[in-house]
């Protein structure tokens, strides 16, 4: 993950040293003989991966990095030249045309084939098209799949949890023993475990940290760098551990001093709107997107987004005592793998607890599995907590469908009611 | 027998009445009747015939139906049929109807399923997760676990429990009624012009809003006439339609396809009704298991099953082949992501095998094709001029 470049705490340098020695162990994966295992980050089975000494490769991840370094562009139109069609999610063709440009990582350095594709197909269906275009392209590759089934009636049933345990055992971890040549280790596993449950709750410590006023953090601008280590392979590390450690005592001076939230331009110095975000932000003028919320003295103390990798806040955790159940678990515990109800319930608590003015959607042309619905779930919200909604669009990767001006005009309309709404409370509290 | 006329005319008039009112009248003749919505692609309509319900498919509003409401619902960059589907609920279209399914294929829908929980459509809302893990004691006993679901929601309602015979009845019925589509498609195949693909799309798509029986009735009798030398051959290629399995193009669009030079021999336009291939066993002890084991081993190759180990491109090639087709036509729903990013790996490959092919898009509710019919109209006229040189076709990797 890119870091925040103005204040260099030292979580921060933290954060950078991991990610850093994860592509140096990708580049050098062929001469160590590591294996390497692309996945993805909902449903994401790192624990697993590390079980069996593996490297992971995050395709999204490499997709949102690619725009933040102004190279989607040219990746996309690279896969549109060869059948892709201009209206699906723009990190597979963000990931499809930088492998065909010689499959160049984030880091400028060249990432390794996968050894074996773990296909965790959890909360979106375009994955599952997704790695049938890469095991097509990967013809050497192993393959697995572990479907996960979505919580449509709001929770998670026996079924759904035998279904995935009985997965692991008969396809995932055999393959996943042929390819590394080690043997599945469960004791290791829950070494491991104990590990990421430590992470978790750190984690969920320091997205708490926004209900203080004013917010210490950015929930959604600078969470999506705090959820870094948990999503990309370090959940079930002591570094992860140290990390957001560290990340949560650096927050709790900021509260003890009445800080607000780090900006790529200093601190924030009057917080005037808290809000909730729901769906992802755009990566290609990230930095501009953020701009116009913290120049109108908007900060966003809860987000969906954040999410995706692992929801935390209702007390769930990995348990080492149940290794593979909670991998199951957490597989169908992720955001997008809740329903439309569960989402709802989740904002609405969110916004409520903590104590928002408003609720934005930002809904991404690419990814259906966010927007489909997003409409549906701002009326009710609106309705049931009757809190101000604004509604914006954008893109993830592809930087057509970022339109500064609109978004910008939009949003200002957006800040100017939340202000007339706040004075006009204000005058009937006196 | 009655006239062909008058059955397709009756068939076209059940596949889009909208208010479904030969279902409604069904159900309003026994009071532990049950009309179950399923949306596409596919579902075991087996088993709520077996609990005494009526399975209706719910192909949205097509080109029939003004959208004032659901727009609101959804993003222009989303397809149309959610939003007709939502239209169709909010004017009451589906009263009466007891419960929905949303079969796993893809987010729209499956969001789609939450929203009809937000709004309390229906006395249950299920969400259908079909195995994407193939093996029977692994995903077969999931997917058997989820038919029970369902046979559950409606126990709730009318109280009848589903034994093994009545499985197995329903099963039979269903059995003789894809027996009865593949029989006319193998002779379409040969003689196309026997029936035309708009009248056999309405014939196929009735039988998704009616009883198993009648459209069993209805089917024995078509293929009666097509048995016949009816019609007129005419001078145009032969091609499969690919990528519409589950917004569906309006009908003046198929039709523009076959004035435009083409005979479509096969599709995948109600593939739900065809998505198990041949029998599955009727005389199980342990009919779910049966069901389970005929999508696991039988299935057709779609976007919304894993294709890992049986490559889709190699399957559509096949299908190809074996219906002497000279190309493809990929048509998919504008903004529909589990056809359009098939799209890449059938066009890719089939670059390589040399099939020919033509891609478009549409959206329900535009029934203007002018630039389709063009596009097909010199599809169909490069084959023809290229009809000397036929085009290998592997069917294996
Ligand atoms: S559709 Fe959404 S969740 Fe799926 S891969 Fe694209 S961005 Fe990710
Ligand atoms: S048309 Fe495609 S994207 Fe739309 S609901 Fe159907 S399968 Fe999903």
């Amino acid at each position: 993950m890119a870091t925040i470049e103005v204040i260099k705490e030292r979580s921060m340098i933290l954060q950078k040293e991991m990610i850093e020695g994860l592509f140096n162990d990708l580049e050098k994966a062929h001469e160590t003989g590591k294996k390497v295992c692309y996945t993805f980050v909902p449903g994401n089975l790192s624990e697993l991966i590390r079980c069996f000494d593996m490297l992971p490769v995050y395709p999204e991840i490499n997709a949102l990095q690619s725009a933040m370094r102004k190279k989607s562009a040219a990746y996309i139109k690279e896969a549109e030249r060869h059948a892709h069609s201009e209206d699906v999610c723009t990190y597979v063709k963000c990931d499809v045309g930088m492998l065909m440009k010689g499959n160049i990582g984030p880091t400028g350095q060249k990432l390794p084939p996968p050894d074996i594709l773990l296909l965790s197909y959890t909360g979106c269906f375009t994955f599952m098209k997704w790695f049938e275009t890469l095991k097509r392209e990967y013809p050497n590759a192993k393959v697995v799949m572990i479907h996960t089934p979505y919580q449509e009636g709001g929770k998670m049933t026996p079924e759904m949890v035998n279904y995935m345990v009985k997965q692991m055992h008969e396809e995932v971890i055999p393959k996943m023993e042929e390819v590394s040549g080690i043997k599945y280790d469960e004791n290791k596993l829950k070494k491991i475990l104990q590990y990421s449950k430590e992470a978790e709750d750190w984690i969920t410590k320091i997205f708490e940290t926004p209900k203080h006023r004013p917010s210490p953090i950015d929930a959604y601008f600078a969470g999506v760098y705090y959820i870094g280590p948990i999503n990309i392979g370090f959940r079930g590390t002591p570094e992860a551990v140290e990390y957001y450690k560290e990340l949560y005592n650096e927050i709790q001076e900021r509260i003890r001093l009445g800080l607000g939230p780090v900006t790529p331009e200093g601190e924030m110095k009057e917080e005037k709107f808290r809000l909730v975000v729901e769906g992802p932000p755009n990566w290609t003028s990230f930095r501009e997107f953020w701009k116009i919320f913290y120049d109108m003295g908007a900060v966003i103390v809860a987000s969906s987004y954040t999410k995706v990798g692992g929801v935390y806040d209702l007390g769930w955790r990995h348990d080492p005592e149940k290794p593979l159940q909670s991998l199951a678990e957490y597989c169908m515990n992720c955001y997008t793998n809740l329903n439309i109800p569960q989402r709802i319930d989740l904002l609405t608590k969110c916004i409520k607890e903590y104590g928002a003015d408003g609720y934005v959607t930002n809904s991404i042309k690419s990814c259906n599995s966010f927007s489909a619905g997003q409409l549906a779930m701002m009326r009710e919200i609106e309705d049931k907590l009757e809190i101000p909604v604004g509604f914006i669009e954008s893109d993830l990767v592809d930087p057509r469908y970022f339109s500064y001006s609109n978004i910008k005009n939009r949003l200002e309309s957006y800040f100017q009611m939340l202000s007339q709404r706040k004075m006009m409370e204000a005058e009937e509290t006196h | 027998m009655r006239n062909i006329n008058n059955i397709i005319s009756r068939c076209e008039e059940l596949a889009f009445d909208l208010d479904f009112t030969r279902a409604k009248e069904w159900k309003n003749e026994d009071k532990s009747r049950v009309i179950v919505g399923y949306m596409p692609i596919y579902f075991p309509r087996e088993i709520i015939h077996a609990a005494g319900g009526l399975p209706v498919a719910i192909f949205g509003g097509g080109d029939r139906k003004q959208i004032i409401k659901g727009d609101a619902y959804y993003q222009s960059y989303i397809c149309h049929i959610p939003r007709s589907i939502i239209d169709m609920a909010l004017d009451k279209h589906f009263d009466n109807f007891d419960g929905f399914i949303f079969p796993s294929i893809c987010d729209v829908l499956r969001n789609l399923s939450g929203i009809f929980r937000t709004k309390g459509f229906g006395k249950f809302v299920k969400y259908m997760d079909f195995p994407q893990n193939f093996l029977p004691e692994v995903g077969g006993v999931f997917y058997q676990d989820e038919m029970r679901h369902v046979l559950h929601y409606i126990k709730e309602i009318n109280g009848i429990k589903v034994t093994p015979e009545r499985l197995n009845h329903s099963i039979g019925l269903y059995n003789k009624n894809r027996r009865l589509i593949e029989f006319i498609y193998d002779i379409r195949e040969k003689y196309p012009w026997r029936l035309s693909m708009k009248d056999w799309y309405h014939i196929l798509r009735a039988g998704t809003v009616i009883p198993v029986e009648e459209h069993n009735e209805i089917l024995e009798e078509v293929a009666e006439y097509v048995k016949g030398d009816v019609g007129q051959r005419q001078d145009k290629v032969k091609v499969v339609l690919s990528g519409a399995f589950c917004e569906q193009p309006s009908v003046g669009l198929i039709r523009s396809v076959e004035d435009a030079g083409c005979y479509i021999v096969d599709d995948d336009l109600q593939l739900g009704s065809r998505m198990v291939i041949g029998d599955i066993d009727a005389t199980s002890e342990e009919p779910l298991a049966a069901i389970a084991h005929a999508y696991i081993f039988q299935s057709r190759y779609s976007s919304s099953i894993y294709d890992v180990d049986n490559p889709k491109e190699y399957r559509l090639a096949k299908i190809v082949e074996e219906r002497n087709a000279d190309g493809v036509i990929f048509a998919s729903a504008s903004f529909c992501d589990p056809s359009l990013l098939d799209a890449p790996i059938f066009q890719n490959a089939f670059d390589r095998m040399g099939i020919r092919y033509i891609a478009f898009q549409f959206s329900e509710n535009i029934n203007q094709f002018k630039v389709i019919k063009e596009q097909v109209g010199a599809f169909s006229d490069s084959i023809k001029l290229w009809e000397d040189e036929p085009s290998s076709i592997p069917v294996a990797e």
